[in-house]
């Protein structure tokens, strides 16, 4: 009898609980870009946290990757579109100045506790006081390698470049060109669609002796020692090493993909990509160093609550942001998407340091610097313009250099001006 | 030109008709290389040949499973089909109107709507945009479709149908006491259906690959059309070309379709429009 | 009502129905045509990112255009498009129309061959074209190059051949559309004038120079500037076969309307972008008066 009414009870008890639920159930919209190891992650996270939150609904939405930031940029404004949103830490700023983001209750998100938990380079995220948004995952960069290429061309595929002298002689040994001088195999990629734009000025430059920007962000100084050395080994990578022709299939991490190059340097949030693919067999390890200097590319996304986002939404929203942000979902990107725990404290652990595929990008990101964007977008496409011109015009990389750097210090003209 | 003479026996007539064949062949090799693309599997992509050694479908059915092509099929007719009507409706009642009454203002009247036909659509999408967003009407069927729900070129196209229709029939049908919307809808348009049906071509067409404004109007993939859910898929899958060309064929060969079942109205629009407009 | 209504006249009672039909399509070309062409006149006076309330800049955004080398190899990009795509075009077209025409074995399916890319999403095409620009071992137009032993060229990874590259596709489509015109327009001329002719020995060439053009004039006049206005306006295909959709590399293929999209819907810069709007409302302005003046100092 006791039993019985006990269930009943219960039953009654979740029934009003799930009626309640559903008079009030709160349909919060979040947006990302596409990437298919990171949309399968959040579809995952939305799981666990409706789950664990019955009167919440996430709506998921992504863009392919070139429309992203125009359509968060149209969407806001409208009232339209997202209440918490995926950002590039470079983009942050603008949002925050054009008012599209709400700052972080600090009763939720604790500074100090945020400083003391997350990686320090989450500090840019701090503005007036408070969080503006906050990263799932940090990402370094690391030089994935063929072995099977690397085995073809009689290197040991146990042993891959430490040094970036090392990474010519090797690349070159792999690649391959026809009678009329086309690439069929590259030894290194290169293209315009690709991270090397991180890799020449957070890490090229400075192995050359120099830095991309001044310490405080304002101007530019790869026009100096190390940013034209830095970029002359790059460009010399295809017109004297002849390890690859810039552009090769079009993407640089397509040609890693088909088994026709060597060494491709890339982002952790590609081990994803490659592991999906059958018969490539491919490791990873540390970027090369020269010199002795050893650097990295440290980047991240953070999730944002959109300003447009009031009451009850903000409310879920924050309880949104709170899960996106556990130590539970850090592991969890990690292992999907490959993209590093942003706490110390979850990323760092032995298990993590020594894994084969994340090793080397966890160790990178003891050495990593983050490049203080204004513009993300902008900065990176005067890089791709400047390869251009050194590429398809044949311009000589100092002048083609001075023209970048011009164009970069005007644009952080602008925005410091204001 | 008519001939003269047997053209079986003509060698000129012979080379000619082989060269502009062979051309016709040319202009539609893309389409063969995509569809031969779209049936190979990644292993075969590099392969030139036009008969893929194993064709497969599997491209299709990862294109229906993972993207959501049926439902910018649905997007693209729904918007298409009531763009059309409404066009046709409001297009052929003006360029009645404008063709058939003698009222103060006539004059003004059609030079504006011809005017209308010198403003480019690029010029309109920022206040467009603005308008949609301040009037909710952002990412819905409604926004995509509010710009071309009558045409300047409609109007214009239709006035000039309607000289042909002769002033006799209408004032002959005012006696008989129909009413002017009767007059219009029963005797003047069933006169000018072929005008119609060129308008109704156009206008579907032009609706269904429009590409500046719904790409600038949607916001979440379940509103593109075809065109705009083609890049964004395009963009999503760079480098995988087979899965592209899969795309490209699925947004392609309804066009085909219809062009096929169509093809008599579709050229006589086309020269409507090339004598009238 | 009723009363006053009948006691109209006839030229009364039509006036008011000619309002009353006309009300809906007034109010629509007012509102979503002509008011809003006001509007982005206004809109390029002023500092506007969607963000901030507009602010008035009086003739500042023309000042900066004038001084932007990216607006002016933008534009001269976009004369670019029109200069090589419209005579190209329009001379393909003839060519194959006037020789179509003399052919009747097949001539609808013939014709129908050409017309079929006309119907194609233009998004669609231009990354079919895309993939076949690519170097080997993916492009086929380089695959074919390199079998036939000449070097692999870059397309539209070059600063040179991009625009070029872009236009085929473009030219491609919309030859079609041309033909069947070109065809009507040669169907249309009386075949006494072509008899009459030939009875006075006149040779092929004599006939076409001296009968078909002349006679073909409206046609090829509707066509140039349906042509041109196409051409001045390309954006879909340049957005869809360069890199990140930003008319690469080095702006050489970005034509006015992908600019104008990029200043407006990447940096929000509105009045920037109504100022190069107004520029291409001019431009397209000037072609069609100048055209018309053609067709009347007939």
């Amino acid at each position: 009898m006791r039993t019985w009414f006990v269930t009943l009870a219960a039953a009654g008890l979740s029934l009003a609980v799930s009626a309640g639920a559903k008079a009030q159930t709160v349909e919060i919209e979040y947006w990302q870009y596409f990437f298919k190891e990171r949309v399968a992650a959040i579809d995952v996270l939305i799981k666990t946290f409706e789950a664990a939150n019955p009167g919440i609904k996430v709506k998921h939405t992504h863009f392919p990757y070139a429309q992203y930031q125009t359509k968060v940029a149209a969407a806001v404004p409208a009232g339209e579109g997202p209440d918490v949103v995926q950002l590039y830490y470079g983009w942050l700023e603008e949002y925050r100045k054009a008012k599209l983001l709400a700052p972080l209750p600090k009763d939720q998100f604790d500074v100090a506790q945020v400083e003391k938990e997350f990686f320090p380079i989450v500090k840019a995220m701090k503005a007036d006081g408070a969080y503006w948004g906050l990263p799932t995952a940090v990402r370094s960069m690391a030089l994935f390698y063929n072995k099977k290429l690397m085995a073809e061309a009689g290197l040991d595929p146990s042993k891959p470049p430490k040094t970036l002298d090392e990474l010519m002689a090797q690349g070159g040994k792999i690649a391959k060109r026809d009678a009329g001088g086309n690439t069929l195999v590259a030894g290194y990629t290169m293209g315009p669609q690709g991270q090397d734009h991180h890799w020449w000025r957070e890490i090229l430059v400075r192995q050359f002796g120099g830095q991309a920007y001044s310490e405080d962000g304002t101007k530019v100084m790869y026009d100096r020692k190390g940013g034209v050395e830095g970029l002359q080994f790059y460009a010399d990578i295809a017109n004297k090493h002849k390890l690859t022709s810039y552009g090769f299939m079009d993407e640089t991490q397509a040609a890693f993909r088909a088994g026709r190059a060597g060494f491709h340097i890339d982002g952790s949030f590609r081990i994803g990509t490659f592991q999906a693919v059958q018969n490539l067999d491919w490791a990873v390890t540390e970027l090369p160093s020269h010199s002795g200097v050893k650097s990295n590319f440290a980047s991240y996304w953070v999730n944002g609550v959109s300003s447009k986002a009031s009451g009850p939404k903000r409310d879920a929203a924050m309880k949104f942001l709170k899960h996106l942000t556990s130590d539970a979902a850090m592991q969890l990107w990690l292992k999907t998407t490959g993209e590093l725990p942003a706490k110390p404290g979850v990323a760092l652990s032995d298990v993590n340091k020594s894994d084969p595929v994340y090793g080397p990008f966890i160790l990178g990101l003891a050495y990593s610097h983050t490049t203080e964007f204004v513009n993300e977008a902008k900065q990176r496409q005067i890089f791709l313009d400047m390869m251009d011109r050194v590429s398809l015009q044949k311009m000589p990389v100092g002048e083609a250099i001075k023209i970048a750097a011009q164009e970069e210090q005007k644009l952080l003209d602008d925005h410091f001006k204001k | 030109m008519t001939l003269g003479f047997d053209p079986r026996r003509d060698p000129r007539k012979i080379a000619i008709w082989t060269l502009v064949a062979l051309g016709g062949v040319v202009m539609v090799m893309p389409f063969a290389f995509m569809i031969s693309t779209s049936l190979k599997s990644r292993e075969e992509l590099y392969d030139l040949r036009l008969f893929p050694l194993a064709p497969t479908l599997e491209n299709y059915i990862y294109l229906f499973r993972e993207s959501r092509f049926v439902r910018w099929f649905l997007n693209s007719f729904v918007i298409a089909s009531i763009s059309t009507a409404s066009v046709l409706f409001f297009d052929s009642l003006a360029g009645y109107v404008l063709c058939k009454y003698r009222f103060k203002g006539r004059q003004i009247v059609f030079i504006a709507i011809l005017s209308t036909l010198m403003i480019p659509t690029e010029m309109l999408v920022i206040p467009w945009y603005v308008m949609s967003k301040n009037l909710g009407w952002l990412n819905t069927y409604w926004g995509i479709m509010f710009p071309g729900m009558i045409t300047g070129f409609g109007v214009f196209l239709m006035k000039q149908f309607f000289e042909t229709v002769p002033d006799a029939l209408i004032d002959a049908a005012r006696i008989d006491g129909l009413s002017e919307f009767r007059i219009f809808w029963e005797v003047a348009l069933p006169l000018v259906t072929p005008a119609l049906s060129a308008l109704a071509i156009f206008t579907f067409l032009g609706s269904w690959t429009a590409f500046l404004w719904p790409l600038i109007v949607t916001n979440s993939a379940s509103n593109y059309t075809v065109p705009v859910g083609l890049a964004s898929f395009s963009g999503e899958f760079t480098t995988e070309w087979n899965m592209i060309m899969t795309g490209a064929a699925v947004a392609t060969i309804p066009t085909l379709v219809v062009f096929i079942l169509l093809q008599k109205y579709i050229i006589r629009g086309v020269i409507l429009s090339g004598v009238k407009g | 009502m009723l009363g006053w209504y009948r006691s109209r006249t006839v030229g009364q009672k039509q006036a008011v129905w000619a309002w009353i039909f006309l009300a809906l399509p007034l109010f629509f070309f007012v509102s979503i045509r002509l008011f809003p062409t006001g509007y982005t006149t206004y809109v390029s006076l002023t500092d506007w990112n969607l963000l901030r309330p507009k602010a008035f800049v009086g003739l500042d955004n023309y000042v900066r255009l004038w001084n932007d080398p990216v607006f002016w190899q933008v534009f001269a990009n976009t004369f670019k498009y029109l200069l090589i795509g419209m005579p190209i075009s329009l001379g393909l077209s003839f060519m194959v129309a006037y020789y179509l025409d003399q052919v009747r074995f097949l001539q609808g399916t013939i014709r129908a061959l050409y017309f079929i890319p006309f119907l194609t999403t233009a998004a669609a095409m231009a990354w079919v074209w895309r993939w076949f620009y690519q170097p080997v071992p993916i492009g086929i137009f380089n695959l074919i190059l390199v079998d036939l032993g000449f070097s692999q060229q870059p397309f539209l990874r070059s600063t040179s051949q991009a625009l070029g590259s872009i236009l085929a596709p473009a030219i491609w489509a919309g030859l079609g559309f041309q033909i069947v015109v070109f065809l009507a327009g040669l169907r249309a001329i009386p075949d006494t004038y072509y008899e009459a002719a030939r009875i006075d020995g006149v040779g092929r060439w004599t006939i076409l120079r001296e009968i078909t053009l002349p006679l073909l004039r409206p046609t090829i006049l509707f066509l140039v500037v349906v042509s041109s206005i196409g051409f001045l306006r390309i954006f879909d295909k340049v957005y869809n076969m360069t890199v990140d959709g930003k008319g690469g590399p080095l702006n050489m293929t970005r034509p006015l309307v992908l600019n104008i999209y990029q200043l407006a819907f990447t940096d929000y810069r509105m009045g920037y972008a109504a100022a190069q709007t107004m520029v291409l409302f001019v431009v397209l302005l000037a072609v069609t008066v100048i055209q018309l003046r053609a067709l009347r100092s007939k």
